[in-house]
């Protein structure tokens, strides 16, 4: 084996530039792959750090919530949800995962604002909070994605009527200029209407919701919208929500639509003075690889105690994030494919024309004793080293250029999300797709060698004797 | 009493059975090889029969195209015949497949080629070395034949240079050591000096003369050139083909 790599080595040098050609070849191919590798990571890492920081990595609905709720989120509520949680929450073996439990509260209606000359309104998707828990969630960052949040002043525990809304539905319901918000158009000065009806309704509209907000503070200055919802009974409802902030969603469908407020402040709306449910318990686990295990046991919890509960994680309630994922794996796939083919090629080249520079000598070696198998295994060994070498250049340049790319201060906007992120090539924090790359190039240059090692092997004796 | 020349080397790896003396190292019965080319059959040997006997100096001589290569190539089991029977040191060839073949040729031949045919990548001491590797030899056994066998061919000095760093005469004094480190019973030699000039050759003739001689390893010579006759002991004749005459030199 010490001769064989000697000889292999020494071979490779002596083609100096044919070896050279052909290392960079595969140095190419494992600086594309893992840059991509990395940066497809990278998106991975922080499309799952979004949703977890939102939505949590599992979410316990009622039974069929997820395929039919959404259209009547009130009938779908959980009973006596603090005993469900209490359940999850003693679990021995959940207990460790749970990094945050916190209950949900979805919500439909329609959100208006009708303060001083303002007379608009908006169907809105509403989304009921603890707060502090909220701010819990947007501290996870498993994969050291940098992308925190500090706790959010304008939404806490400490006012139950102050909510966030989307940075579209502020624009929509008039509200930039309100709560001071930049690259926000004002809304135009509406032409007269002579359509009395509507007006008057709007006033009545604001006039139930100021009786209703008991807590709200007429003295305050900050502005607030009227929503109005039904009540998981049928009637109607309104309450005032004072808006502390607008928040950009990234997907303008959310952005236009979106508000969220106090868990009670939704239940209050969707359940009026009824029992108090919440359409989801959120668990934040500390790490993500005990999403099937912590799944697993929530199950048997469910079934266990005959509760006609359903379980989701991240993925499947945001399609979005596995389209992504599909995405960009199907584009490192590609680009990994076209790196290996154009690596195949180029050894299978090298040593096709090493074994016809080398025909004499193979024959020497054969006459000498060398087996067949010993002349197909010099031919392998040289296509594993030029490998071996060409893809460890080619990995230490993807470490370099990523380290360069991640202190260059660069930004981008990933998918889906509203605000630029520093740009991130994942490539040291991810060993696996190194060792995989190092290995399938590797890999690729020594069955790419076979096919030459084994011409070479076949000679007979004689004819390579002959050779010139 | 040991040799001068081949001091250090005279521990031979053991062989399955010595050789008798009075028997023939090489035996051919009615031994043909006739090569294709297409739709035509080119006979390059025609039922050729002879027994080269051990210990001695034996030269195939015959013109160009006469058969000489293809009868070394067969004897050195690196090619088949297409009919006959054929005997290297008492192993009938056709009874090996390919690896028993090849490690035959690594245990009891040895080569020396017209064009040096050393391995480019190694130096002058690893192409002699590389032999003993192929046979098992432990690394310090190894060393010390190698050195030895350098020594024997004049070239310790140039021990670590690679063969472009060594002229005709040192290439082939490599290849000789090289077919001679591992203690073969039959060495093959193919026109080993008609790439070099008069003196050179004449140098190599008497090398390869005296190693035989203190050795006592069967040396096969062929050759095209009449004036090497004087250094064979026994001298087999082809011609187109065929075994035209075999004469034992007496002189010695």
């Amino acid at each position: 084996m010490k001769l064989l790599l000697k000889i292999a080595q020494r071979n490779i040098l002596r083609n100096r530039r044919r070896s050279l050609m052909t290392g960079s070849a595969v140095a190419a191919g494992a600086l594309a792959t893992l840059l991509f590798g990395g940066f497809a990571a990278y998106i991975f890492a922080g499309l799952e750090t979004n949703n977890v920081q939102r939505i949590g990595h599992l979410t316990v609905f009622r039974a069929g919530y997820f395929l039919f709720g959404a259209g009547n989120p009130a009938v779908y509520g959980i009973d006596r949800y603090r005993d469900v949680m209490a359940l999850i929450g003693n679990d021995p073996v959940l207990r460790p995962m749970i990094n945050v439990m916190t209950p949900t509260q979805s919500l439909l209606g329609i959100g208006g604002n009708f303060s001083g000359e303002n007379d608009a309104s908006k169907t809105f998707i509403g989304i009921g909070l603890i707060p502090s828990d909220r701010d819990r969630m947007r501290r996870w960052d498993e994969f050291g994605t940098g992308a925190t949040h500090p706790p959010d002043p304008r939404f806490s525990d400490n006012d139950d009527a102050r909510g966030l809304i989307g940075f579209g539905l502020a624009r929509i319901l008039g509200l930039c200029g309100p709560l001071g918000l930049r690259d926000c158009p004002s809304m135009p000065t509406p032409a007269a209407t002579s359509d009395n009806a509507a007006s008057i309704v709007n006033e009545d509209l604001g006039e139930l919701a100021r009786r209703d907000a008991n807590s709200a503070d007429p003295a305050s200055t900050a502005p607030h919208i009227e929503l109005l919802t039904a009540t998981a009974g049928g009637a109607p409802n309104v309450m005032s929500l004072t808006v502390g902030g607008a928040e950009p969603q990234g997907v303008k469908e959310l952005d236009d639509n979106y508000i969220a407020m106090p868990l009670a402040l939704a239940q209050q709306l969707v359940y009026g003075r009824g029992e108090h449910k919440v359409t989801g318990i959120v668990l934040q686990l500390h790490r993500s690889e005990d999403m099937r295990s912590a799944r697993a046991r929530l199950m048997t919890l469910i079934r266990d105690n005959h509760l006609d509960l359903d379980v989701r994680d991240f993925g499947e309630l945001t399609p979005f994030y596995g389209q992504v994922v599909r995405l960009f794996s199907a584009i490192f796939l590609f680009i990994a494919l076209v790196m290996g083919v154009i690596v195949l090629f180029a050894v299978v080249n090298t040593m096709t024309m090493n074994v016809m520079e080398r025909t004499n000598e193979i024959g020497t070696v054969r006459a000498m004793g060398v087996r067949r198998g010993g002349v197909r295994s010099q031919f392998i060994a040289e296509g594993f080293l030029v490998g071996a070498v060409g893809a460890t250049i080619g990995a230490a340049f993807a470490f370099l250029i990523a380290a360069l790319v991640n202190h260059g201060g660069l930004t981008w906007v990933p998918p889906g999300n509203a605000n630029p992120v520093p740009l991130h090539v994942a490539v040291a924090s991810s060993p696996g797709l190194v060792i995989g790359a190092w290995v399938g190039l590797v890999l690729i240059a020594t069955i790419a060698a076979l096919l030459p090692a084994n011409s070479a092997a076949r000679l007979s004796v004689v004819d390579a004797l002959r050779h010139v | 009493m040991p040799s001068p020349v081949l001091s250090g080397i005279s521990q031979a790896p053991a062989r399955a059975s010595a050789p008798d003396p009075a028997a023939a190292v090489v035996r051919l019965h009615q031994v043909a090889r006739i090569y294709q080319l297409g739709a035509i059959a080119v006979p390059a040997l025609k039922d050729v029969s002879l027994a080269i006997p051990y210990h001695r100096f034996s030269m195939l001589i015959g013109a160009s195209g006469s058969g000489k290569t293809t009868l070394l190539n067969l004897i050195g089991c690196i090619d088949a015949p297409t009919r006959g029977t054929m005997e290297v040191c008492g192993q009938n060839i056709a009874e090996l497949d390919d690896n028993a073949t090849s490690a035959f040729r690594a245990r009891n031949i040895g080569f020396i080629f017209q064009n040096f045919s050393l391995v480019p990548v190694l130096s002058a001491y690893e192409n002699v070395e590389y032999p003993l590797l192929l046979i098992g030899i432990p690394a310090a056994e190894r060393r010390e034949r190698t050195l030895a066998m350098l020594q024997a061919v004049g070239l310790a000095e140039q021990a670590a240079q690679r063969p472009n760093e060594l002229s005709g005469g040192q290439k082939q004094r490599v290849a000789i050591a090289r077919a001679l480190v591992k203690g073969p019973q039959v060495v093959l030699a193919d026109e080993p000096t008609a790439n070099l000039d008069t003196a050179t050759g004449a140098s190599i003739i008497e090398l390869m003369r005296r190693v035989q001689a203190e050795s006592r390893t069967t040396f096969i010579f062929a050759t095209h050139d009449p004036q090497l006759i004087s250094h064979a002991d026994e001298i087999f004749v082809i011609r187109d083909g065929r075994i035209v005459e075999h004469r034992t030199e007496t002189r010695r």
